[in-house]
């Protein structure tokens, strides 16, 4: 009998694994996916290298004004740096609080400050006192934070008219409450939809299909230019006030909808058990349904708020100074003429910055609640 | 109630709102409320801006400023709050009596002045459109412009401008359009089009953000009148009186030859003046009084603000990135060919 032996182990080809086998395997594995990973390299081979020469190497810092950045020698001849990143750090100030004045802009600090320290507690696994938190949030902070941003000369904090409120500080601010508000707006209409009362379903409908039909410029117009031709002189409702409203109203209408869809998702079987336990209408929504039709519509919420953050970017159209309008403004001092792409990059990196959190918190909570179906 | 019925209770708060404000005391609510109220632009280089400490500058804010010094007299240029206004709002914010001043380079056109309910107080800026062009491209004068391709805003008088010199002049074009004026100049810069128009003072802004300069220039012809001043609502004759007054005054003190600031403090004792720096001054006469005003008014609208031609050299002058040249232009005085010339102030 033929003694079988064990062959010795040996490594696989080096052409078929590590690095080289991978590359092998996926960048030029025929002859047109060899052609696409040459063309991609040389795109990127293309676009990468003036860029970080233009944002990083050959770009301005820091020094006193634009003369760093652009100048001319004795023939007129104009020479230009990289990216004038010296532009940002100038007018970060301004970025940032828009026309606040330096003096109270502690304010300001100070209000995101308390919102982010009870957010964070609220955050803590096992803190037992989470509906304090809550309560807090949604009751005492925007009282705290509107006698804080405006100001109450009994408590000693001038007062700062809302014109005077710009920059990023604003674009949160108005992205915040309209986000914080169109929500439980959102969630009481789509119940109101799908309500067996025909005169609440009728109104629920009306509202949610004439705001979701007019465009959000619209509503902003109305908002800013045509209702004080509306109420006589001596009622002024404040600018920021109106646009607010009309933000969280117009969020409120999508919401509804997203919030209809998962309502829409459960199966009747849920309403009917809810039923036949002996809860009334509020319990069974509160308990049972809400909370499963929530936890599906998640994606599309941030979805919601994502866009209504964005969406902001439209109130420039009527002069309040968020941060793009801010940004826009700065363009126009002779002194810093002339930097608008350095400008849009800052834009960009904030929006990116905030929207892509939230969109990392939402999978965060989705994963958390969606321990049945997890796949 | 029927609807017809409440269709005109509904008109007539509607006429009411509109009514009434037009008929407030702007001067007693300004002075109660401590400041005055000056809508601006969202940011027009020279005109109005603010730099990065969050404070306007510009030659339509100094307008609010030189009001704000006649109201409230030493320091009272800073006793203003600055409203950024779109250019489609600027009317109905004030008619809705949301600032009480519009210093936003407004043109004075008759439709305004007399359709909108607004009354213009006096010129600060005689602006006019003109056309920037390559030195490469060898011309001289905008009537060789036939057939050229012009970058330029949509939706703008200067569009229609545009169609209306080149069709008086039985030229041809070829537009460009963009939305915002970063775009034109980029568009302009990379060759995309022969020719830029817009307002001269805008010509002067975009020119420095061109990669070249010294390479481009305005052509000499101004197709269009552009005269720019601060705008007041109509029915509230004493405070427009005061805006055109205090502008005039600037304008006054610019003839005068005499500057703002310490170089005016001076003259006050001076008994040697001439009797009209004595009157404007409010040494003899009362020329406050008649505006509602203290008779020191125009003394501090110039110690606080500068006259007209340092307010000009300041922000759109020969020395700012605009560089407009004052000399020879329609913003000189009278005396030297411009077109400003102040009403007697007695």
């Amino acid at each position: 009998m033929e003694k079988k032996q064990i062959i010795e182990k040996r490594k696989p080809p080096i052409a078929s694994i590590g690095t080289i086998g991978w590359i092998k395997g996926n960048l030029f594995s025929t002859w047109y996916n060899s052609l696409f990973t040459l063309l991609g390299i040389y795109i990127l081979y293309s676009i990468i290298p003036p860029i970080v020469q233009w944002g990083i190497i050959d770009a301005v810092w820091s020094g006193e004004d634009r003369t760093v950045c652009e100048w001319y020698d004795e023939n007129k001849v104009k020479y230009r740096a990289g990216a004038c990143w010296l532009y940002i750090k100038v007018w970060f100030n301004f970025f940032s609080y828009g026309f606040y004045p330096d003096a109270e802009q502690w304010r300001v600090n100070l209000t995101f400050i308390i919102l982010a320290i009870s957010i964070a507690l609220f955050f803590i696994p096992n803190f037992k006192k989470k509906h304090y938190i809550g309560i807090f949030l949604f009751v005492g902070y925007p009282i705290i934070a509107f006698f804080l941003l405006s100001g109450n000369e009994t408590l000693g904090l001038h007062h700062i008219p809302t014109h005077k409120w710009g920059g990023a500080f604003l674009t949160l601010l108005l992205g915040g409450i309209g986000i914080v508000f169109a929500l439980p707006l959102g969630i009481v209409l789509a119940l109101g939809r799908r309500s067996q009362l025909p005169v609440v379903r009728a109104l629920c409908i009306m509202f949610i299909e004439f705001w979701r039909g007019i465009p959000l410029i619209t509503v902003l117009f109305f908002a800013s230019v045509m209702f004080p031709l509306f109420v006589p002189q001596g009622v002024d409702i404040d600018t920021l006030l109106r646009c607010i409203v009309g933000l969280t109203i117009f969020g409120g209408a999508y919401m509804a909808e997203v919030v209809r869809g998962g309502l829409q998702a459960l199966p009747k079987g849920q309403y009917e058990a809810a039923q036949a336990v002996g809860l009334g209408y509020w319990r069974m929504m509160g308990l049972i349904i809400m909370p499963q039709a929530l936890r599906i519509v998640i994606p599309g919420i941030v979805n919601t708020f994502i866009g209504l953050f964005k969406d902001t970017t439209l109130v420039a159209i009527i002069s309040l100074m968020d941060l793009l309008l801010a940004v826009f403004t700065s363009q126009a001092n002779p002194d810093w003429m002339g930097f608008p792409f350095e400008g849009y990059i800052f834009i960009a990196m904030c929006y990116w910055i905030f929207c892509f959190s939230l969109s990392r918190y939402s999978l965060r909570v989705e994963n958390k609640l969606m321990v049945a179906h997890q796949r | 109630m029927k609807l017809s019925n409440v269709l005109r209770l509904f008109t007539s708060i509607l006429i009411l709102s509109f009514g009434t404000s037009a008929i407030a005391d702007t001067l007693s609510d300004t002075q109660a409320r401590g400041h005055v109220r000056c809508g601006v632009s969202q940011g027009l280089p020279g005109f109005s801006n603010p730099d990065a400490d969050g404070n306007w500058v510009g030659i339509d804010v100094d307008v609010c400023r030189a009001v704000a010094a006649a109201i409230f007299g030493k320091g009272g240029d800073e006793k203003v709050e600055y409203f950024p206004v779109s250019a489609k709002e600027r009317f109905t914010k004030l008619t809705a009596g949301e600032y009480d001043i519009l210093s936003r380079n407004t043109t004075w056109t008759l439709s305004r002045d007399a359709k909108i309910g607004l009354t213009f107080n006096g010129v600060n800026f005689y602006d006019g459109q003109g056309f920037m062009v390559p030195k490469a491209l060898g011309v001289t004068s905008a009537l060789e412009l036939d057939g050229a391709s012009v970058c330029v805003n949509t939706g703008t008088t200067t569009e229609l401008n545009l169609a209306d010199y080149f069709r008086a002049n039985g030229m041809s074009y070829e537009p460009v359009v963009f939305e915002k004026a970063d775009e034109v100049i980029a568009a302009y810069d990379s060759g995309r089009c022969d020719v830029h128009t817009t307002d001269k003072s805008g010509l002067a802004a975009q020119r420095t953000k061109l990669a070249q300069p010294d390479e481009h220039m305005v052509l000499g012809e101004t197709i269009s009148k552009e005269p720019l001043g601060p705008v007041t609502r109509e029915g509230d004759e004493p405070w427009s009186d005061i805006v055109f007054w205090v502008l005039n005054a600037l304008i006054t003190w610019d003839e005068l030859g005499l500057a703002g600031g310490d170089a005016v403090k001076s003259i006050v004792g001076d008994t040697s003046s001439t009797p009209e720096v004595k009157r404007i001054l409010g040494v003899e006469g009362d020329t406050g009084g008649h505006l509602g005003l203290e008779k020191d008014w125009a003394y501090w609208a110039l110690f606080e603000v500068g006259n007209y031609g340092e307010m000009y050299e300041r922000h759109v002058g020969a020395n700012t990135p605009l560089a407009l040249a004052r000399a020879g232009s329609p913003n000189a005085g009278w005396k030297d060919g411009g077109l400003l010339y102040a009403p007697p102030i007695r």
